[in-house]
């Protein structure tokens, strides 16, 4: 693509997406909220479907999120972004619609609505942000949480017998007759988010052909839930996080 | 409240909740979302056969609470769109209802009642007139609720239901019990066609050019916010309360004792009024149609013409702390009923009217 112009003979390189608003982010420094949600209203700004997205964001630290997003938005109840979501687009079939979830939302409250929202192929893209932690409430333990990873409420490590186990809900979905187009992917390099915005595209793209689910799991950071600077959290994704959720397709269409 | 006289088809005999459910697709319904439970099941049923060979969505959830997190999503893009459910589904879905009443988002929600607490009965009850009128999930909203007693009403109460929850940006609910919902009766159907849809400016249906975005919440961090998204709540609800309390009075005329009951038990109460005045007895009723907005007003009237009141529930007594707080100590207020699903004879209505006449005039002397 080539970049614009300006009238002083200079070339415009990099710019706000315009359906990304001037509001402030209130996540904190480092996070990967925010450069997730560069990501996809820049691909809504490039298909040019900025009247034709409808974006659910339910509780959790995402909740704000139609505060930066310059699209109709739906706030949802914990948990239920895939019924609500589902609920739009039944109405709406020809519109895109995308849920912004986090971990404990998607994996744990929500888990009922997720897996049935899959599994009946609902025509929407799915997008599951994973940082292993309850970031808003203040960095208690996920069901993603890592095997003895320290939380606010697994003091002294999660104890997988006592707390249960890393849940893959991602694989898990994959095997849904539903789920079209399932993949991991990360923010933690700026490689990582070319690679996500890729699939991001791919998955609004994969919305007008009718034929299910599009998942998107972000392996993402909490530096303030960590307790580590954004630096030390890029590290510690790939030495803790990688291991347990490998970055990759799952699940691609088979045309 | 407003009645409009819509064209209607040849009568027939139809069971409650079909009645509704055929209804509520008169109504130009867009999507139902809902959950098996008896005693309504046959409103799922009756859509899942009619909407794919008519018109609108319709889609069996994997729960009540993904049911009304669905309707909460299309209301919210815009749409005419209703659940129903019985007791224990109406509790799973209190948070989703309160969130609709927040984010202020029109919708229908039917309740067949059946006996409680837990998992109860699946005989009919009254039991859930407070979670009804009183709110049901947290937070200061009411719904707005309509009390059937026959089956032409469970059809009709799908266009009021549907047209204050419009033009109120306010759920509505239906308020039915196992009775009514299976009884057959004879029905006069509105004709499809009347009941135009009204353009939503709010609705999320995709953001274009021409205007801001519109946000679907119940959100508001600051508290001066919050507590000023409250008062217009309850400026809403004052409107309601102003116009829009609904009752039907029966042989009131000439009464000394009044009875107040709604949906089946007010039917009950009209044989006990026959009886009743085959002895003499001149009773009368107040049957409450909309139970929020109450109807405080009528009571109150009749609190200086009555000698008391005897309020017929199938519950513990619920809807008689609304009828006391009208009557306002200004003649005794009785509460007579059933519980646990079981129904209240006329006969039993009755022999409670006549031991107060009994103990009233033994207290005179």
């Amino acid at each position: 693509m080539e970049n614009e112009i300006q009238d002083n003979g200079l070339e415009i390189v990099y710019k706000k997406p315009s359906t990304l608003t001037d509001t402030p982010l209130h996540y904190c420094p480092g996070c990967g909220h925010s450069v997730v949600h560069r990501v996809l209203m820049e691909v809504v700004d490039e298909l040019g479907i900025q009247d034709k997205t409808i974006g659910v964001a339910p509780v959790g630290c995402s909740v704000f999120a139609y505060n930066y997003m310059n699209i109709d938005m739906q706030e949802a109840a914990h948990g239920r972004a895939g019924a609500v979501a589902t609920g739009i687009k039944r109405v709406l079939p020809d519109k895109y619609v995308f849920s912004y979830q986090g971990d404990g939302d998607l994996a744990a409250i929500g888990t009922a609505e997720t897996i049935h929202t899959v599994n009946r192929g609902e025509n929407i893209l799915m997008v599951f942000i994973n940082n292993a932690i309850y970031g808003m409430t203040g960095g208690q333990m996920a069901p993603t949480s890592l095997e003895g990873m320290k939380t606010a409420t697994s003091p002294y490590g999660r104890d997988v017998k006592l707390m249960g186990y890393p849940l893959k809900i991602t694989e898990l979905l994959a095997q849904l007759p539903g789920a079209l187009y399932v993949t991991r992917q990360s923010v933690h390099t700026p490689n990582a988010v070319r690679k996500l915005k890729k699939a991001v595209k791919a998955s609004f793209e994969y919305q007008k052909l009718n034929e299910g689910t599009c998942f998107i799991e972000v392996v993402s950071n909490c530096p303030s839930g960590w307790k580590q600077t954004p630096v030390q959290t890029m590290k510690w994704i790939e030495e803790n996080m990688f291991p347990k959720y490998p970055l990759g397709d799952i699940k691609v269409p088979k045309f | 409240m407003e009645k409009i006289n819509y064209k209607r088809s040849e009568p027939r005999l139809m069971k409650g909740n079909e009645a509704l459910a055929e209804s509520a697709i008169r109504a130009d319904l867009d999507a139902y979302f809902g959950y098996p439970i008896t005693p309504q099941s046959e409103i799922l049923e009756y859509f899942e056969e009619q909407i794919p060979i008519r018109h609108g969505k319709v889609l069996q959830a994997e729960s009540e609470v993904a049911s009304i997190n669905m309707v909460y999503g299309a209301a919210g893009a815009g749409a005419r769109v209703m659940t129903s459910s019985s007791s224990p589904g109406v509790s799973l879905m209190q948070e989703g209802i309160s969130y609709i009443a927040s984010a202020q988002l029109p919708c229908l929600v039917v309740n067949v009642v059946r006996g409680g607490p837990g998992l109860g009965t699946i005989q009919p009850s009254q039991g859930d007139y407070f979670q009804a009128v009183k709110g049901g999930g947290h937070g200061d909203y009411h719904l707005i609720v309509l009390a059937p007693a026959t089956v032409q009403e469970m059809a009709d109460f799908v266009f009021d239901a549907f047209r204050l929850a419009e033009e109120y940006r306010c759920p509505a609910m239906i308020l039915s019990d196992g009775a009514l919902g299976q009884m057959m009766e004879k029905v006069e159907l509105i004709e499809e066609g009347q009941f135009p849809k009204r353009n939503f400016s709010w609705a999320t249906t995709g953001k274009p050019a021409t205007r801001e975005r519109n946000i679907i919440t119940s959100l508001f961090i600051e508290p001066e916010k919050m507590e000023g998204i409250n008062y217009d709540l309850q400026a809403k609800y004052a409107k309601i309360q102003k116009n829009e309390v609904r009752y039907e009075l029966v042989e009131t005329d000439d009464a000394d004792i009044i009875l107040v009951a709604f949906g089946l038990s007010a039917r009950i109460c009209q044989k006990t009024i026959e009886l009743a005045r085959e002895k003499g007895i001149k009773l009368g009723l107040i049957r409450p149609i909309t139970l929020y907005p109450f109807p405080t007003n009528i009571i109150k009237e009749f609190a200086d013409k009555a000698k008391f009141f005897l309020v017929v529930e199938m519950n513990a007594g619920q809807m008689v702390e609304d009828v006391a707080l009208a009557v306002n100590g200004k003649k005794p207020v009785y509460y007579k009923g059933r519980m646990g699903g079981m129904i209240p004879t006329p006969e039993e209505v009755l022999v409670e009217v006549e031991n107060i006449i009994a103990k009233q005039s033994e207290e005179k002397r």
